[in-house]
């Protein structure tokens, strides 16, 4: 069966408006207002395409992958196995069994440090993460350390919100085993220097994971070009469904690395005797997987590409500088995270209200932040702040409801001023 | 705005602005922490019990409008009441707190703090409103451990 493919494959002239067109949630009244979505950094809205290959896939070809000679579990096997040539090519991996499927980014970076760490963490090793990681990126090596006698070492953080890169350097040492940094900070919205990161830590012969969760949704990401050895993100956040994410690991770990968990899948034959351990990716992938959220994912990945980066980039630059200056110029208000490259995030405090409030009060007025500690409570200590509001943008969010945002804050000044 | 209005009411802004009873209580002999790990609310609660009676309380924290409104009210509704009469009032506010929206409550027993009544209309508000309540009762208990409510 052979589908003709449309002849244009031209990218569209970038049209926020009929970019908007593509999702359909976006098209609604909440308490009675237009909803205006700036809770992207937690998570993405989907567009028509991906839904549809959701529909699609459970209307016409749903069956289990990989154990089936009939025609469905056919297809459904060769969908996703094209998603992961899809996940290839947009990360530019060098090989598609360096793309395994997990659930997301905490489920990948648990996957590393289970595997990874057990194998080669012993007591009294390293591990390096910073003081900006979401709790994902802090919780599973705490656990690590406590199994393994290993240490944690934690690179501070600027006032901007900048890594101390020269800290970090000084902290790289004969004891190091990891390095785990994120590449974009969900809180703060700085945008590390992996490059960087990554050549200090392999100059010292030290692997690197990089938490691109808040990354791939906004720039293009070469992990050949950055040289990290472990890459981690989400679909949710990639405009893709919940529930599936991708761990990219350079094959000389991956083939090195013990399988995470046991089950279908991931052997090539079960005896009481011994078992044998499936090759790549599949040693990673145990159980009937997220099939649909992999076809999904493959779908947004499509979408991103037609969108094109170039674009995404140019409308949340412009996005962030309005925003930034708009909401600078509001009285008592205090953006958290003011680091020189940055993504379009804007975590703010204000001194008449308490971010919980200010959520509340925006909520009102149909525009969706999300208030807390946005589970980096290590970079809520540094700022000394219990929590922040954070309005954090897509390609889809538009200058009109950046005014809106600071029109709903006037009232909070109205009711808390 | 009119329901954000009905929330924030002067009262409660009168409250958060000027926290009644917002001290470390010398010589209290029951006292509690709660924490909102979602919004970083903290909330400490002192009680000095004289028998059964609270003779005097105070409250420390950090938080939002609501919850700092709700623990100062809270201070002045339980000072001199028994702990029979405090149960019976957290169960009130407790009832007008998680009340389906309409609904009535027992509004003859609560005086001021029936201005939290919005409350119950923003949902995830809730538990602002009822951190320094759930402190108190476990304060009355004797419980020393840090509450958490999310
Ligand atoms: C920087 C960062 N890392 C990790 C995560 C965890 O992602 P998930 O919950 O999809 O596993 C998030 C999500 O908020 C994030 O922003």
């Amino acid at each position: 069966m052979t589908i003709p493919k449309p002849a244009n494959n031209q990218k569209k002239k970038f049209d926020v408006h009929s970019v908007r067109g593509d999702f359909p949630i976006l098209r609604q009244l909440v308490h009675g207002k237009p909803l205006v979505y700036l809770d992207n950094a937690a998570t993405s809205q989907k567009p028509q395409a991906v839904i549809d290959a959701l529909v699609r896939y459970y209307s016409t070809d749903n069956a289990n992958i990989h154990r089936g000679v009939h025609e469905l579990s056919m297809r459904a096997t060769e969908q996703y196995e094209n998603a992961r040539g899809k996940v290839k090519t947009f990360l530019n991996a060098a090989d598609d069994r360096e793309i395994i499927f997990v659930r997301g980014t905490t489920e990948a970076i648990n996957l590393v440090a289970s595997s990874f760490g057990h194998k080669f963490i012993k007591a009294g090793d390293e591990i390096i993460v910073s003081n900006m990681e979401h709790h994902s990126n802090i919780v599973p090596w705490q656990i690590l350390c406590e199994q393994t006698g290993a240490k944690l070492r934690v690179v501070p953080i600027t006032d901007t919100g900048e890594l101390m890169m020269d800290e970090y350097g000084k902290m790289l040492g004969p004891r190091t085993k990891l390095v785990s940094i994120l590449h974009v900070s969900n809180s703060l919205g700085t945008i590390n220097p992996a490059e960087r990161i990554v050549k200090l830590a392999h100059d010292r012969g030290v692997p690197v994971l990089l938490d691109g969760a808040q990354s791939v949704p906004h720039m293009a990401v070469d992990v050949r070009k950055l040289g990290c050895d472990f890459y981690a993100f989400s679909g949710h956040k990639l405009f893709g469904p919940t529930s599936i994410g991708i761990l990219y690991g350079k094959r000389e770990w991956l083939e090195q690395m013990p399988p995470y968990q046991g089950g279908g899948d991931m052997i090539k034959s079960v005896t009481f005797e011994k078992t044998i351990y499936n090759d790549l990716p599949y040693k990673f992938e145990a159980g009937t997987p997220n099939i649909a959220g992999v076809i999904g994912l493959g779908a947004a990945i499509d979408y991103v590409n037609s969108v094109g980066y170039e674009n995404i980039a140019a409308q949340e630059h412009a996005l962030l500088e309005y925003g930034t200056k708009k909401l600078s110029g509001i009285d008592g208000l205090t953006i958290i995270g003011t680091a020189k490259n940055k993504s379009a995030v804007i975590s703010f405090t204000m001194k008449q209200a308490h971010p919980h409030d200010i959520g509340t009060i925006l909520d009102a007025e149909g525009v969706a932040v999300r208030t807390g500690h946005h589970c980096t409570q290590p970079v809520m200590e540094c700022f000394h702040i219990p929590a922040t509001a954070r309005a954090s943008f897509a390609f889809y969010n538009t200058k009109e409801e950046v005014d809106v945002l600071v029109k709903s804050i006037d009232k909070v000044l109205e009711v808390f001023g | 705005m009119s329901e954000i209005r009905e929330l924030y009411q002067e009262v409660v802004m009168d409250h958060t602005r000027h926290p009644r009873n917002f001290h470390k209580l010398e010589g209290a002999n029951k006292t509690a922490d709660g924490y909102n790990p979602f919004c970083g609310d903290r909330v400490s609660i002192f009680l000095k019990l004289k028998g059964d009676r609270v003779e005097d309380v105070g409250f420390q924290g950090a938080g939002c409008a609501i919850s700092t409104s709700s623990a100062s009210m809270l201070t002045e509704a339980v000072k001199g009441k028994t702990t029979a009469e405090i149960q019976a009032l957290y169960d009130v506010v407790h009832q007008m707190l998680t009340r389906a929206p309409g609904t009535e409550f027992d509004d003859e027993k609560l005086g001021d703090l029936e201005i939290l009544s919005g409350v119950s209309e923003f949902p995830t508000r809730v538990k602002c409103a009822g951190l320094s309540w759930h402190t108190l009762m476990a304060a009355l208990k004797g419980d020393k451990e840090a509450i958490f409510t999310e």
